[in-house]
């Protein structure tokens, strides 16, 4: 028995391993050709023989990619500042609040998580060219300003709080916005910082709308410019590599950090979700 | 005495500032309820509800976006889509990386959660390394498989080479082109779909597991008629969400075949990329909106019977 149990473990680490491999051969290959002159990026090597940053200084000063860079995190800043504080709020009155209309309130903001996004992409050009929202950074974030999903998880957190401890709150005269916000919100951290890492991480690789409303070179996001970019730059890719370990090393610097509330995150609204 | 008074004061001070003893503390709540969603509340009417209320209107009429002019055409437009064999096509493709995907990313996830599970050291590590695909940007993991897939230069045929095989065309060939995009989807949600699988299995209790090993249930037995049943809840999470997903897809087809957006052959074309091209390359508006309809009426019918005929209540 223990040693049928030690070979279905060292199985279990030898296919794991194998497909560890596999998954992140993207990356090497991606980095190992950013470092690659142009002549030698359609030899098969494995590694560089002569390695040059030419193709990130490249990227970086023949292109916007800064700005471009600056652009996506404007956009996934103040769209996760306001996805936190809104939508923490609509989860908290939704579930710690009796009025009236609240279970009609609470299935109008979850029907629209069915609404594809293609369906909504046409009216709001409409209205962003009517007002003149295209090309600015108010058109880009807008649509994504609240989201549906973060008031069900929200809601699901603020459901597992004691109602007596608003009501002590209310007893020691705090206001109704005082018991959101320094008793209720503190209690639920961790689906906080699920949500926000969430939403960031989906404006940050949003595509199909700033594809859209976005008309200029300089206010591209970084996923439209790169996809711009990339169209452009033809069969240099070296660049087109260089670019795109600008746009995914970060993330996956903050991934490393950030690894367990990431992760735990997912789990939360995979489970409660 | 002093402890007394310091008590009243926040009882008195609301009475106060509050809205007066006239009106009952529960109706004073319902008002604060009210402001709290005011803005929210128009923000999910104008921005979600609304446009798709326009969309509808829309799919009735004609519109080119720069004239004034928006004729009603009844199902014009309907009929339009179902004349063109282009629609047909990107429905049906549409339909196929769902059959595709979500079986193979729910089938791996599944199979490595579970070997996840039969290790203890380095387990994290190797969580975290299958998870990095789902944090990385669309885009630029799109241009990295493009490179990848490359029929003379790409790392994939010269592996193949190697092993000794032929090289494939890949991203080039109209039969092979749409398992290559629904190979690197699932390549990144699998971390995603492990992640979910690892806490489903978690929180199956050990003692189902024990009591029938004691019986004398083989590991087929056990996957069988205590695995799969408890995890029905993740499953059918898991499909739900990737099926929304797979019938929206967008991003890594265009970002796959830049330059034949769609192709080859209109081999790669989805709904969502038959929508964007329609509406803002040949400014068929209404057109578009018709196909966002049926796109719309798709996902609600597939969601629905999913969770009609998946979800069971599993007891023991």
């Amino acid at each position: 028995m223990r040693v049928r149990r030690r070979l279905v473990c060292a199985a279990a680490y030898a296919v794991l391993t194998l497909g560890g491999v596999v998954v992140l051969f993207p990356f090497f290959w991606m980095l190992i050709t950013s470092f690659k002159p142009f002549d030698e990026i359609f030899a098969l090597s494995f590694w560089p023989s002569r390695p040059t940053l030419d193709n990130y200084l490249q990227v970086l000063t023949a292109t916007r990619f800064p700005r471009w860079y600056l652009n996506s995190l404007v956009v996934a800043t103040a769209t996760t500042a306001s996805v936190l504080f809104f939508d923490s709020l609509v989860g908290y009155t939704l579930a710690k609040l009796r009025f009236p209309g609240r279970d009609l309130v609470f299935v109008l903001i979850l029907s629209t998580l069915m609404i594809p996004t293609e369906m909504l992409v046409i009216p709001w050009f409409v209205t962003s060219s009517e007002r003149g929202w295209v090309d600015t950074y108010w058109g880009i974030a807008f649509p994504g300003l609240m989201s549906a999903f973060g008031v069900f998880l929200m809601r699901q957190f603020f459901e597992t709080l004691p109602d007596d401890l608003l009501d002590a709150g209310r007893i020691d005269g705090v206001s109704e916005f005082g018991l959101f916000r320094r008793i209720a919100l503190p209690l639920v951290r961790p689906a906080m910082s699920a949500l926000a890492i969430l939403t960031f991480l989906g404006n940050w690789n949003a595509f199909l709308w700033p594809l859209i409303i976005i008309q200029s070179d300089a206010m591209r996001t970084l996923p439209v410019g790169m996809a711009l970019f990339s169209g452009e730059a033809g069969s240099a890719w070296n660049l087109i590599m260089a670019a795109s370990g600008l746009a995914i090393v970060p993330v996956i610097v903050v991934f490393g950090i950030f690894q367990r509330q990431i992760i735990e995150g997912v789990v939360l609204t995979g489970v409660k979700g | 005495m002093a402890q007394l008074a310091r008590r009243a004061q926040p009882l008195l001070a609301r009475k106060r500032r509050g809205l007066g003893p006239s009106v009952p503390l529960r109706w004073q709540r319902a008002l604060w309820a009210y402001a709290f969603l005011a803005v929210p509340l128009a923000f999910f009417l104008s921005i979600r509800i609304w446009p798709a209320v326009q969309a509808f209107n829309l799919s009735v009429h004609e519109w080119n976006i720069v004239g004034e002019a928006q004729p009603y055409v009844g199902a014009a437009n309907f009929r339009e889509l179902a004349a063109d064999p282009r629609f047909a096509r990107a429905l049906l493709n549409t339909l196929q990386y769902t059959v595709v995907g979500v079986p193979l990313q729910l089938a791996l996830g599944l199979a490595l959660a579970m070997l996840l599970e039969q290790v203890r050291w380095l387990r994290g590590l190797l969580r975290a390394v299958y998870f990095v695909p789902y944090v990385t940007p669309v885009v630029a993991a799109a241009w990295v498989w493009q490179w990848l897939y490359s029929p003379n230069f790409g790392a994939v045929n010269g592996v193949l080479d190697l092993l000794g095989l032929p090289p494939q065309p890949f991203l080039n060939s109209p039969e092979q082109a749409l398992y290559a995009v629904v190979a690197m989807v699932v390549w990144q949600n699998l971390g995603f779909q492990v992640v979910i699988f690892l806490a489903g299995l978690q929180s199956i209790p050990r003692v189902y597991y024990e009591a029938a090993g004691m019986d004398g249930a083989g590991p087929w037995r056990l996957f069988r008629h205590i695995t799969l049943p408890l995890l029905n809840p993740t499953i059918v999470f898991s499909v739900v969400i990737g099926t929304l997903q797979y019938l929206q897809l967008f991003a890594q087809v265009v970002n796959l075949n830049f330059l034949d957006q769609g192709g080859p052959l209109d081999s790669t074309l989805t709904v969502a990329l038959y929508i964007y091209q329609v509406a803002f390359q040949r400014f068929r508006m209404g057109q578009a909106a018709a196909a966002t309809v049926v796109l719309f009426a798709v996902m609600m019918a597939v969601a629905l019977l999913q969770l009609r005929f998946l979800s069971r209540r599993v007891e023991y």
